[in-house]
């Protein structure tokens, strides 16, 4: 297991290495100077600019600059706003804590709605029951969350007066978006529960526990339900990058504080070390739910670990 | 066909459970064509309908996207027009009309970068296998990486905000997904008897890839290809709608929900409908995509 760890954990630094190396390139593809664009609104001279670029390290060769960019990575420097002259590694953390809050919350909710949805198609397979299981997920596959947090806000704050519209504080504030947000993520994993659940209920060994009289429950319980967590497990890990995009669109239709706000006034700004520290951490992030979820399912399917070698 | 089965003797909690009867394991009937399915035939229906829309919208809307009416500010469905107007007196169904240019044209340029740049990738990797595929597996591991949103927005932000950025943006993020799926179809069919045959006959691997493995991974492909479509519709929307695609004003979809959301109270009609249209034609995608791949 030890090995295991070790040789997916080296393949995530590769993979983040990788990815660092493509977030440099496309800084450097960038058109026009970060110095300029540092002091335009000061109105600086042209030696004022020089000045700053050599600070910045500009003039350098372009290798020194990479390996100063990867150094400063690994000591946890993601770089300096262009804008607000703030650190950036500083300015996320500010922030992130709103947008993990509600990424987590919907990932609970998306991951409940759709193991009931999928079971429910999977047991009352064909019949109406299956029909709408079905397509209820595929609204949920096809509804963009800025257009289903409106419905919400429409029908949950301004009719019914439920909840708040916007802003953030209580748990009340977070019901809305990780409604909305739990929602989409439902559709994809109600399709894999179905399959999977469908799947497994055909093999010999349900037929056997039946056969020797065990309640149905914990036919689903033990039998079912845990060969088929493992595949669950691990697309609910893919799609955590899914839900930090989703979280940035949801914050901006509740007016939440988190990542959201940052990440499109540094686009709009074209403020790029904020944009590539927050994509960097995204993708951080995603390398280790991914890894989690992989030893999750590793943790649930023996069969995987002896495949594996674990 | 179902068979409650009983199990006598059991705790009422697994009584209740009984109702979830298992079903019996029946086989699976042979898929109707296409053109036999009613969920199908309305999705192509809702697709086409969309499409002559957008393309015809200068004929059936002549007056445009941006005639603004101030008298006729905030009305809802009926008395201004069938789906009402907006904050400014513009018609809702006309700027709708309109907007299937602006939200297809992007979705269709995405798409064509997607698979453009996907499809050779990935029958490159999975036709050629060996040191090729290793390489390229790792750089689309980095490339997906990045959350789909955000590397479509960080590619918004290093080309500056607007409709053609914020297209390319969406399709780089949606080409390594279709790369993978590409890598892995293409693999699956190189291990077809076939493909050793073609060899033998001393085919070219660029003939193999292009004669032998494209068509038979088009189904599944295609079918991906319109999941995709869904997908690169949706993130357009996105990017719309946050302020960092189409210039304000454009009658986009997502845009147009934008507008519609500060007026949520007094005009909801204003969000509904974008909302609906684009949701359809995106649910329509999905459907057909699915049914495509059985």
């Amino acid at each position: 297991m030890v090995g295991y760890i070790a040789r997916r954990l080296l393949e995530a630094v590769l993979v983040l290495w990788l990815a660092a190396t493509l977030a440099f390139v496309a800084m450097q593809l960038t058109p026009g100077d970060p110095a300029q664009t540092l002091l335009a609104a000061s109105g600086a001279s042209a030696a004022e600019i020089a000045e700053r670029r050599a600070q910045l390290g500009l003039d350098d060769p372009l290798f020194v600059q990479y390996a100063r960019y990867l150094m400063d990575l690994v000591r946890g420097d993601l770089g300096t706003s262009w804008l607000q002259g703030r650190s950036v590694g500083r300015m996320i953390l500010e922030r992130i804590a709103g947008t993990v809050e509600l990424a987590i919350a919907a990932g609970v909710l998306g991951a409940v709605l759709g193991i009931a949805l999928g079971l429910l198609a999977a047991l009352y397979r064909g019949t109406w029951v299956d029909t709408v299981a079905m397509a209820v997920a595929a609204i949920s596959l096809s509804t963009p969350v800025f257009w289903s947090g409106l419905l919400l806000i429409l029908v949950f704050s301004l009719y019914l007066r439920w909840f708040p519209s916007s802003g953030w504080g209580d748990v009340r504030h977070l019901v809305l978006p990780a409604l909305t947000l739990g929602f989409s993520l439902a559709g994809s994993i109600a399709r894999l529960v179905r399959t999977q659940v469908i799947e497994i209920l055909r093999m010999p060994f349900v037929l056997t526990a039946q056969a020797r009289g065990i309640p149905l429950w914990r036919i689903l319980l033990l039998h079912v339900l845990r060969p088929a967590a493992g595949p669950v497990v691990t697309l609910i890990g893919l799609q955590f990058g899914f839900l930090l995009g989703g979280a940035v669109v949801t914050e901006s239709v509740f007016a939440r504080e988190g990542l959201g706000r940052l990440t499109v006034q540094a686009i709009l700004w074209r403020d790029l070390p904020v944009v590539r520290g927050i994509a960097l951490v995204s993708a951080i992030a995603y390398l280790l739910t991914s890894l989690i979820a992989d030893l999750c399912h590793a943790w649930l399917d023996p069969r995987l670990r002896q495949d594996r070698g674990i | 066909m179902t068979v409650k089965r009983e199990y006598p003797g059991q705790s009422v909690l697994a009584r209740a459970l009984c109702l979830f009867t298992i079903p019996q394991l029946h086989a699976i009937a042979p898929r109707r064509p296409l053109w036999r399915q009613p969920a199908a035939i309305l999705a192509l229906a809702w697709l086409a309908a969309v499409t002559l829309g957008a393309v015809f919208a200068p004929r059936l809307a002549p007056e445009g996207p941006l005639i603004a009416d101030p008298s006729r500010a905030l009305m809802p469905p009926g008395l201004g027009g069938l789906l009402g107007t907006d904050a400014l007196g513009r018609d809702m169904f006309t700027r709708l009309l309109w907007g299937g240019r602006w939200t297809l044209a992007m979705a269709a340029i995405a798409l064509a970068l997607t698979i453009g740049l996907g499809l050779p990738l990935g029958l490159l990797a999975g036709s050629r296998g060996g040191v090729v595929d290793a390489v390229l597996m790792r750089l689309l591991d980095a490339w997906l990486a990045f959350p789909g949103l955000l590397l479509a927005m960080t590619v918004v932000a290093i080309l500056g905000p607007g409709l053609l950025p914020a297209a390319i943006g969406v399709g780089l993020s949606a080409a390594a997904p279709y790369a993978r799926v590409a890598r892995t179809t293409a693999r699956a069919i190189r291990a077809q008897p076939y493909i050793e045959a073609a060899r033998a006959l001393g085919a070219s691997p660029w003939r193999i890839a292009v004669r032998h493995i494209l068509p038979n991974a088009a189904p599944t492909l295609t079918a991906f290809a319109l999941a995709q479509f869904a997908r690169v519709l949706l993130s357009g929307a996105s990017l719309n709608f946050l302020g960092l695609g189409a210039p304000p004003g454009t009658p986009d979809w997502g845009a147009m929900l934008d507008d519609g959301r500060s007026y949520l109270r007094v005009a909801p009609w204003m969000a509904t409908f974008p909302g609906l249209v684009l949701t359809l034609t995106v649910l329509a995608a999905n459907l057909l995509g699915d049914r495509v791949q059985e």
